[in-house]
């Protein structure tokens, strides 16, 4: 697994648009302890992405990207939204699906995968945000989870429909006012960790993307849980700071505030036993492996 | 009535499939100028003298081609560089051939650099840009390739050509089937041997040669 799976056409080197030659260059395909720590140095996403300037949703996807286990070997399922209008700059392969119909997409491109490619590993993790997943298509996620679909599902929450300007969505809080909700929500937001925990989940996170490790964290452990076990879900806040009215440099701030310990983006966690025993395993061996490398480098000096 | 001839547009909006228009596609050995069948060398000698007449030649390589995931799509790579410098040597100071890639089908967004790249969604906006007045599809899909060269019937007046490896395309002007890397490098040797016989393109239009 490394980047020979992603080669360009030597001849072809110096007319592919800097973006193409970055991400193949500088990206970290093939490296075993890829992590947030590489952002900066490699390459996970093009600069000139299309969100708007500030959008914490681009500093969750930075993170998610850097911190995929597999991803040459991964595919990343989309909704329409924000976040769909980045996906033509990700240098993972993703497929945009039909509004709602993210984990439907996901739960036969899963198996399919499996059928094709017996014996290798082939992650799949559909991002969407909370209007895809939790109104238009709850059904779909839900089903997805009751049939104990193998993959991560990755709801950026930022309580509203941002793409079409501000409409009111099930994760809305409780008499928030948008600009094409001018009444304000009537009823709570909807309690979707805990629902996807009855429905199956083997590892739910409800959290905000303020600290780069704990993304990734959380995403490694959804993706191996799911690999192994079954579907796994994490809910993220990622504010719209065009909608809640702050300005570019104040979404750092909005998530710190909402994750405090009374709030409601408070960090919450659920691993069900097999995926706390898998876990514990991993943990385990990666333990081990560090142990041995030092004892490499100290036996080397 | 006419039949349906698959021309330089701008046609319209939506120009129709050429399909539907009763255009059929060549059968080996042959290929289709204007959607009319011709044999095989007669498709090299009219692409040839395109490419030569064309005040911007250029050639769109698509991912097929772009990216080396096999050995056949490096060869192929290597000729289509190959034919882009025969080109560029045997065209006058005053025609500007270019190599412009298609990287991805996925649109982009907020904007695509049409001075660098191509994207089927929006094909055009390359071919105004540039003003590109003949292009050569190679290593694009299949359905991509058919709908940037719908477009681009649609809303310019640039000639496009297919060096398609599959069936070839109906909706080029002129379409090759079954590409290889001997098929490009013939027309690489189609380009040098017209060298100097065919007079560069004197149409203007009022917005650039692609309208
Ligand atoms: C089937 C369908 N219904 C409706 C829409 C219109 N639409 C586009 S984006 C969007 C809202 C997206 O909201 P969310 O999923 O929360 O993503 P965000 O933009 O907030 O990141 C809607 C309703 C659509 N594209 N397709
Ligand atoms: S509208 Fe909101 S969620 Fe969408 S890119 Fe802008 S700030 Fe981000
Ligand atoms: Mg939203």
């Amino acid at each position: 697994m490394s980047k020979e799976r992603i080669k360009i056409a030597p001849e072809f080197f110096d007319i592919m648009p800097p973006e193409y030659q970055d991400l193949v260059n500088r990206a970290t395909y093939g490296k075993e302890d890829r992590g947030w720590k590489d952002i900066g140095s490699a390459k996970e996403l093009i600069e000139e992405h299309s969100l708007c300037a500030g959008c914490p949703e681009s500093m969750a996807f930075r993170y998610i990207l850097a911190s995929l286990p597999n991803p040459e070997d991964t595919v990343m399922v989309g909704s329409t939204g924000c976040t769909s209008l980045v996906f033509p700059h990700v240098a993972v392969h993703n497929i945009h699906s039909l509004f709602g119909n993210q984990n439907a997409i996901a739960s036969g491109l899963k198996r399919a995968l499996t059928v094709r490619f017996p014996g290798r590993i082939k992650d799949v993790v559909v991002l969407a945000g909370d209007g895809a997943t939790v109104d238009i298509g709850l059904d779909m996620t839900l089903q997805a989870w009751f049939r104990q679909e193998k993959f991560t599902t990755i709801c950026f929450d930022n309580e509203l429909y941002a793409n079409t300007g501000g409409q009111e969505s099930g994760l809305m809080q409780k008499g928030f006012v948008a600009k094409m909700a001018p009444v304000g929500k009537m009823f709570e937001k909807v309690r979707l960790p805990e629902i996807a925990r009855e429905s199956g989940c083997h590892y739910v996170v409800n959290c905000t993307v303020s600290k780069p490790s704990v993304v990734e964290k959380v995403i490694r452990n959804a993706v191996h849980v799911a690999r192994e076990i079954g579907p796994t879900y994490l809910q993220l806040y990622t504010p719209c700071i065009l909608e809640i009215g702050k300005n570019s440099m104040e979404g750092l701030q909005e998530m710190r505030d909402s994750e405090k310990p009374t709030e409601r983006f408070a960090y919450k966690e659920y691993i069900s036993e097999p995926a706390k025993q898998l876990l514990a395993e991993i943990a385990a061996k990666e333990k081990e492996k560090k142990a041995a490398a030092k004892e490499q480098l100290a036996a080397q000096a | 009535m006419n039949p349906y001839r698959v021309m330089p547009g701008p046609e319209h909006f939506l120009p129709p499939a050429a399909a539907s228009m009763g255009i059929r596609l060549p059968n080996p050995g042959e290929g289709h100028i204007n959607g009319v069948i011709v044999p095989e060398e007669k498709a090299y000698e009219e692409a040839a003298r395109q490419f030569l007449m064309a005040k911007v030649p250029t050639i769109f390589p698509g991912p097929l081609v772009l990216w080396a995931w096999n050995e056949k799509a490096a060869k192929k790579a290597t000729a289509i560089r190959h034919l882009y410098e025969t080109l560029k040597e045997c065209v006058t100071p005053q025609q500007h051939a270019m190599l412009i890639p298609m990287p991805d089908y996925r649109p982009k967004y907020p904007k695509i650099n049409p001075e660098i790249e191509i994207n089927p969604n929006h094909p055009n906006l390359t071919i105004w840009h540039n003003k590109i007045d003949c292009c050569m599809f190679v290593g694009v899909h299949c359905h991509q390739a058919n709908l940037s060269l719908k477009i681009i019937r649609g809303g310019t007046s640039c000639y496009t050509i297919a060096m398609c490896a599959q069936a070839g395309h109906e909706d080029a002007m002129l379409s090759f089937r079954d590409a290889s890397v001997e098929k490009i490098m013939k027309l690489a040797e189609w380009v040098r041997k017209l060298k100097g016989t065919v007079q560069v393109s004197q149409v203007v239009s009022k917005s650039g040669s692609s309208n």
